[in-house]
Order: structure tokens, then C-alpha cells, then sequence
């Protein structure tokens, strides 16, 4: 099979089953030695305030376009099976999941690695917004600099 | 005609998310364009001055550099901020 057809990008309202995007990453080839998964939930505290509602927007199309060019080039850096990538959007509250990252490969150094590079580049590269609802009312979340330099590890 | 988005807080400073413009003849790169919509007035100045400002055209990431031919989606937005 093709790269093309281990990698599958998401973006929904809905939320995921974490046990079903692990088997799918599973099921998916024989050659799999190490899964690596990643999620990120929503907190309930951002630079010193509750949190009590999280807004995600994105620019569809290209969030698609962006998470599978960063796919891309995971994939020309590691050795890497199959890769599942979902994001949520819409309004979510505390304890939610956001995102999903899954990442298969013969070896758990290249998984690792991989999971850690596209959430790095999906968090400073893929077109999505946040605004939170604090006791205040709501604000735009800034983009922070230690997701930058986090980028520039790789 | 250009196909022009604006997302999360520019989307809200400005009061719209989308327009199409027949791009005039002296324009011809995403700065160019971006100047023509600041002279709009205080808003559009403020809103398309502010920190960090990305352009993306044809939904692919870009810089204020790129020539347009008058027929592309462009897309103004701040920061990104998923994940």
C-alpha cells in the first residue's frame, strides 16, 4: 500500500474513541513493532484564569493541506507504517480531547520521534484558532514562543 | 476576481470572514494587497497591522512577496493556536 493510504487526517466536531484509532493503527500492517500515541485535552487554566469553554475554529482545506504536507515530511525522516491525525473543533469544555496523534512504525524511535515532530509542526503550522471563556468573558489565545522553539529542535 | 478570507480575531475586528475583490491594476503582490485594504480606514489598519500576521494563498502558506494574478483565494489570519 501506499504512504498515502496509512495516513488518515480528520477534522471533526465530534469526539474520538482513543481504543479504536489505537487498533486501526494496529490492524493496519504486520510490520509494526512500536505505536506511539499522543492526546491532547483541554484544560481547565490558561495563564492564571478558570477556563470554563474552549472554541476551536480552522480554515478548511487547508488544515488538510498543512497536516499532510507535515505528514509528508515526517514520513521522509523516520520510517513510519501508519499515521492518524484527528483535531477537533467547535466548543469543548474541560477534560475534552482536542487532538489525536498516532504514529506506526517498525521501531520505537522513529514513532517517538515522528509523534512528537507532527504535534510540534500541527501546533505552529495547521490553520486553527482558540478562544476561551473565562469568569472576564472571552479572549483570543496567543500563540506562544516555546511552541516555536519547539519547532526548531527539528 | 480575488476570494478573500479572514479568520478567528481578525474575522471578528473587521466584521467579516469573506469578499471577493476585482483586483486593481496596480496591485500585484499579498503586501500590495494588504496596503490596499489598511487605507479602508482605522479598522482595516489596525486590524491588518497587528502582530504576526500570516497570509496564506491558494490555502498554502505564504509571505508578502507573492505575486497575485487577480484570481486566488487569499486568507489574512492571526497566529495559529491549535492543538
Amino acid at each position: 500500500m501506499s504512504d498515502a493510504a496509512h495516513t488518515f487526517i480528520q477534522v471533526q466536531s465530534a469526539d474520538f474513541n482513543h481504543a479504536e484509532q489505537y487498533s486501526a493503527l494496529r490492524d493496519d500492517c504486520p510490520k509494526i513493532g512500536a505505536i506511539v500515541t499522543f492526546c491532547g485535552l483541554m484544560r481547565d487554566f490558561n495563564d492564571g484564569d478558570d477556563v470554563s469553554v474552549l472554541e476551536l475554529e480552522h480554515y478548511p482545506g487547508m488544515t488538510e493541506r498543512v497536516l499532510a504536507e507535515i505528514i509528508e515530511q515526517a514520513r521522509t525522516r523516520w520510517q513510519l507504517e501508519g499515521v492518524r491525525v484527528i483535531h477537533r473543533i467547535g466548543e469543548m469544555t474541560p477534560s475534552d480531547q482536542i487532538v489525536f496523534v498516532g504514529v506506526s512504525s517498525a521501531h520505537r524511535i522513529d514513532a517517538f520521534a515522528a509523534c512528537e515532530f507532527i504535534m510540534d509542526f500541527l501546533k505552529t503550522r495547521a490553520p486553527f484558532w482558540k478562544k476561551e471563556k473565562t469568569r472576564d468573558g472571552q479572549r483570543w489565545v496567543d500563540a506562544k514562543d516555546s511552541d516555536n522553539k519547539a519547532t526548531e529542535r527539528w | 476576481m480575488l476570494n478573500i478570507l479572514y479568520f478567528a480575531r481578525l474575522r471578528e475586528d473587521l466584521g467579516t470572514d469573506q469578499e471577493n475583490l476585482d483586483m486593481p491594476a496596480n496591485i500585484s503582490t499579498t503586501a500590495e494587497l494588504r496596503n490596499l485594504l489598511m487605507a479602508r480606514g482605522e479598522q482595516w489598519q489596525k486590524a491588518l497591522s497587528s502582530e504576526g500576521l500570516l497570509v496564506a494563498v491558494n490555502q498554502g502558506v505564504s509571505d508578502w512577496n507573492t505575486t497575485l494574478d487577480g484570481s486566488e483565494e487569499v486568507a489574512f489570519f492571526p497566529p495559529v493556536t491549535g492543538g
